[in-house]
């Protein structure tokens, strides 16, 4: 095995090339092409009928709903309509897909030869714009879920047996495929992740899709090669699966450039391989080989017929479309009344739609924005993590606020109840009353408590009589240590206050 | 044999409307016919007497209390066993689906069943309807019931003989490039291919999605036009499926009128290759319709000439992806390899799929798998479907000039079992003159045109464009009537007595 190599060391003579082709489930109620239920984490084998187990004689139909999301996703992604155009069949054999064959479209996409804007906004890259081509969005579907029993890893290497799960199969997909994407170097992997992150926020936004890259339901493969810099020719590529969060995009990237590189310098050839990425340690292992399981021998469809959106539909659809995300963060910018820096952090973070929700559940921009990039981040970094893929709803962190207005709990309580929603303690008031965090009000309880600080501490109760108001915070501080934090520091201040006048 | 056996299903659905008889009584007499005759024919791969007998008993119930039933309601019927029947056994002929049985219904079984007719049980075929013979047939060979050391055609061999043999007044078949209507013509039977869409598909195990059809096989066109009412118009569970109404066929049937209709003789499907018998009862049948009143002419279709080789390259590459579910993780049977301790799942599927499927089978997979594989594709698939618009073409361009097309339905009569099992190529022939119309998606019919001096049956064909089914029952049932009184009754009276099991 070749050696890695430093990125930066990497860069300085090769220039990456990336395709990244993003997964996208739509959340039709029904599946593409049967009428069978999507609901997400279902217990195995229950949505499932006679079309999408594949068996004999069972025919499928398109889900009309499914074809109107794939023109939306294509518009917003200035794609050309296609005005006819049909499905095919990917041959290739698999238990956890049902026929054998996946129904995938081929040479006639939906949707074809569009771009979008993308904005860095990692610190010290200020808001460097990027245009990414796309190639095309077409409509297929997904395949089971196998699961490997009885092996260490869950990977079907060592296993005794696999369980297949056919409630995915059949769920409406779309394929989203760029052009190449060549970008200076040190920009490769943010741009990749910022891609994802911007499919992830416009395709949101139409909601035809969870996109949760935690659930699956927004997966991405990233096809990487590079070449000498200066030189036109592209090198072999290699096709990583598996990368599920925007962290990892990165991650893959980077891991891909340092891999090739290593192979490239040592004078080797890059084998053409798919390629799985592995979340515990950001690296990549070979899957198979893609020489001879490449011919998927497509074909069209002969069970369904073309599909030929009507041109007034599609202009239609286009009438329903979102304003553009660029658009829509200026906008939210200014309602919000962010700095530039403010914004370009939430946006950064992934946190954008999550403090958007959670000002819409009641929060004030201001506070959504310290939950979701400080306690937060912090908590979803430590968990190697994405945001969203976090246990705990805008809702939630808007209820919690609501709690602190109302003086229920303080901030450093609020912590507390935020560790136990994540626990999965249930609800914000579930987690308060369960660890009994609420703020002691009872005046009494906080007077004797008051008085006892006071006894024990006589030369500081002296000095506040004396008029050294500011000596009054020694005295909080053994008050709220008395009461485990449960208290209202500032009632409490006045209650010294008060008492030592 | 008893009169029941022999009534065609019109005449039995008047006496049971008249109440002269029972569907009980009717189901009955074909299952013990079908106990008698069957160990000699094998046209059933599963009989369902309780199930027969229990729908022919709801049929009299609801008579008797005076309900608006379907007029075939009690009418006994014969199944394809490349349909789906839930709760009864389907195996489209192949070792591989051994054992299974569907949880849901056919589209065409649904109906059927709506309209009260009781499924004797489920008909022999070559393994998912490969086949021109059903010698095919994972479960052994059909036999013809006019000479049992002779095949009864294919891949509907099955549901062909059961007519043929008295065994059921009215079955239903499918017809890929000719298995309806070669066996009909093998059999002395009436057999109909729909326009393509024109009967779901939903529920009928694919051979190949672009061709395969669903259509009746009866002793009479009459018969023919009304099972083809029962299990035609749109499903929506077929994406294929015609909508609109269907054609009114039985009407056209009853009318049976041919006065100033124009019919063209394909030039292509004829003359040699054609045994001189069958074209013999072929222009005798022409002479008839003439004297009808009918003007007979020669058409040219010069794409059919190439048909058959694109035949073959679009039926194996649908075919191979089709079959390709077969893989032992869902259903049918699982082999474990020999001397593999540890199977994966690719080598559980690989001798699962050696042991489960012919060898008619396999090569049809390899053939269809070579065609579409890249860098060929464009050459053989590609290339195929250019010839099939064409065909499409040559019979727009003959339609403008005439209302039907005509040719003999098979080349040959029945050939004795064994004859061409060696040579694919002399079997695939079997369906030269049928297979246009499945490309096209345009409708066909085979009736029986008479006797060949063998004494087994000939057929002759016609075929209308898409959507004009009537056409082909209204010439179907003119030609039937003219020849019935030239022989003095139905074909089938002529057919040997089968010798009877005690």
């Amino acid at each position: 095995m070749s050696t890695l190599v430093d990125v930066d060391e990497a860069l300085t003579r090769y220039q990456p090339v990336m395709g990244l082709e993003v997964h996208v489930e739509l959340n039709t109620v029904s599946k593409m092409f049967c009428g069978c239920a999507t609901t997400f984490g279902a217990e195995p084998n229950t949505q499932v009928c006679p079309v999408c187990l594949g068996l004999p004689g069972a025919l499928p139909v398109v889900n009309g709903k499914a074809v109107e999301s794939a023109i939306r996703i294509g518009l917003a992604l200035n794609c050309q309509i296609a005005a006819w155009c049909r499905f095919a069949r990917k041959n290739y054999f698999y238990p956890d897909m049902p026929k054998n064959f996946q129904t995938s479209q081929y040479d006639e996409p939906i949707a074809y030869d569009g771009w979008t804007e993308v904005t860095l906004s990692d610190e010290g890259q200020d808001g460097e714009t990027y245009r990414i081509e796309i190639e095309r969005a077409h409509m297929e579907e997904d395949t089971g879920k196998s699961l490997h029993v009885g092996g260490a890893t869950g990977r079907i290497h060592g296993a005794d047996h696999s369980l297949v799960d056919f409630n995915r199969a059949g769920i409406p997909l779309i394929e989203i495929v760029t052009k190449t994407i060549e970008v200076p170097g040190e920009k490769a992997a943010s741009v990749a992740r910022a891609y994802v992150a911007h499919l992830r926020d416009l395709i949101g936004g139409l909601g035809v899709s969870d996109v949760r890259m935690d659930q699956g339901s927004l997966r991405c493969d990233v096809n990487l090669s590079l070449k000498p810099l200066g030189s036109h020719e592209l090198g072999t590529r290699s096709e990583t699966k598996n990368v599920n969060s925007f962290r990892s995009v990165e991650r893959a990237v980077r891991y891909e450039i340092s891999r090739h590189a290593g192979i490239l310098d040592a004078g080797k050839k890059v084998v053409q391989e798919t390629r799985h990425f592995h979340e515990s340690d950001g690296t990549t292992s070979p899957g198979r080989e893609k020489s001879d399981a490449e011919d998927y021998r497509y074909f069209p469809e002969p069970d369904l017929a073309p599909v030929a959106p009507p041109r007034d539909w599609v202009e239609e659809l286009r009438g329903t479309l979102p304003e553009q995300p660029s658009a829509r963060r200026k906008r939210l910018q200014q309602e919000w009344e962010f700095s530039d820096l403010d914004m370009r952090d939430t946006v950064g973070a992934g946190a954008l739609e999550l403090v958007a929700a959670t000002i819409d559940a009641g929060a004030s921009p201001q506070v959504a924005r310290k939950w979701w990039l400080g306690e937060l981040a912090r908590r979803a970094n430590e968990q190697g993590v994405d945001l969203d893929a976090l246990a705990i709803s805008p809702e939630q962190v808007a209820g919690i606020q609501a709690l602190i207005d109302a003086g229920r709990i303080n901030d450093k309580l609020a912590r507390d109840v935020f560790e136990g929603v994540l626990a999965g303690e249930g609800t914000p008031e579930e987690v308060v009353s369960a660890r009994g965090l609420e703020v002691v009000s009872d005046e009494g309880a906080l007077g004797e408590a008051v008085d006892r600080a006071i006894e024990a501490n006589p030369d500081v109760a002296q000095k506040i009589r004396d008029g050294k108001v500011q000596a009054a915070g020694a005295l909080i501080g053994a008050v709220m240590k008395d009461m485990r934090g449960q208290a209202d520091a500032a009632r409490v201040r006045e209650l010294i206050l008060e008492k030592l006048a | 044999m008893t009169d029941v056996l022999r009534s065609t299903a019109a005449e039995l659905a008047d006496r049971l409307a008249a109440g002269e008889i029972s569907s009980v009584e009717v189901t009955q007499a074909h299952l013990d016919r079908i106990g008698a005759t069957d160990d000699a024919i094998h046209a059933f791969l599963h009989v369902d007497a309780d199930g027969a007998l229990a729908t022919a008993r709801e049929a009299d119930t609801r008579r008797a209390a005076g309900d608006e039933v379907h007029p075939l309601a009690g009418v006994p019927v014969a199944v394809k066993d490349v349909i789906t029947t839930k709760g009864l056994p389907t195996t489209a002929g192949s070792r591989i689906l051994e054992g299974w049985v569907p949880p849901y219904d056919a589209t065409v079984t649904k109906r059927l069943k709506a309209a009260g007719l009781p499924i004797l049980g489920k008909t022999n075929m070559d393994e998912f309807a490969m086949g021109s013979s059903t010698e095919h047939s994972g479960y052994g060979p059909t036999r013809n019931p006019w000479d049992t050391a002779r095949i009864p055609g294919g891949s509907g061999g099955g549901s062909a003989a059961a007519v043929a043999a008295f065994q059921a007044p009215l079955a239903v078949g499918t017809d890929t490039g000719g298995s309806i209507r070669q066996p009909a013509a093998m059999t002395g039977s009436v057999g109909v291919k729909p326009t393509y869409g024109g009967v779901s598909r939903y529920g009928l195990i694919a051979l190949a999605s672009s061709l395969d059809q669903a259509g009746p096989v009866t002793r009479s066109v009459l018969d023919a036009a009304l099972l083809h009412e029962v299990i035609a118009g749109h499903d929506p569970c077929d994406s294929t499926s015609i909508e609109g109404p269907v054609p009114a066929v039985v009407d056209a049937a009853r009318r049976a009128d041919v006065q100033g209709l124009r019919i063209g003789v394909v030039r292509e499907l004829g003359g040699e290759g054609f045994q001189a018998d069958v074209s013999a009862r072929f222009t005798e049948a022409l002479a008839l319709l003439e004297g009808a009143g009918a003007e007979v002419v020669e058409v040219s279709c010069p794409s059919f000439e190439h048909a058959l080789a694109a035949y073959y390259l679009i039926l194996p590459s649908e075919a191979s992806s089709n079959l390709a579910r077969f893989d032992a993780m869902r259903y049918g049977i699982r082999v474990r390899p020999d001397g593999v301790d540890d199977p994966s799942a690719e080598q559980v599927m690989a001798a699962t799929r050696d042991a489960g499927f012919g060898d008619e089978v396999k090569r049809r997979i390899i053939l269809g798998t070579y065609a579409l594989s890249s860098g060929y594709y464009d050459a053989y698939y590609g290339s195929a479907q250019k010839v099939r618009t064409l065909i499409a073409r040559d019979f727009e361009t003959a339609f403008q000039q005439v209302d039907v097309l005509v040719s003999p339905t098979s080349p040959t009569t029945a050939f004795p079992l064994g004859d061409k099992l060696d040579d694919p190529l002399a079997m695939y022939l079997q369906d030269v003159a049928t297979i246009p119309a499945n490309l096209a998606g345009v409708p066909g019919l085979s009736l029986p045109s008479g006797l060949a001096s063998d004494g087994l049956p000939t057929g002759i064909q016609f075929l209308a464009p898409a959507m004009a089914d009537e056409r082909l029952y209204n010439v179907g049932a003119a030609l039937e009537r003219l020849l019935h009184e030239q022989w003095g009754g139905p074909i089938l009276d002529r057919a040997p007595e089968l010798e009877v099991a005690r």
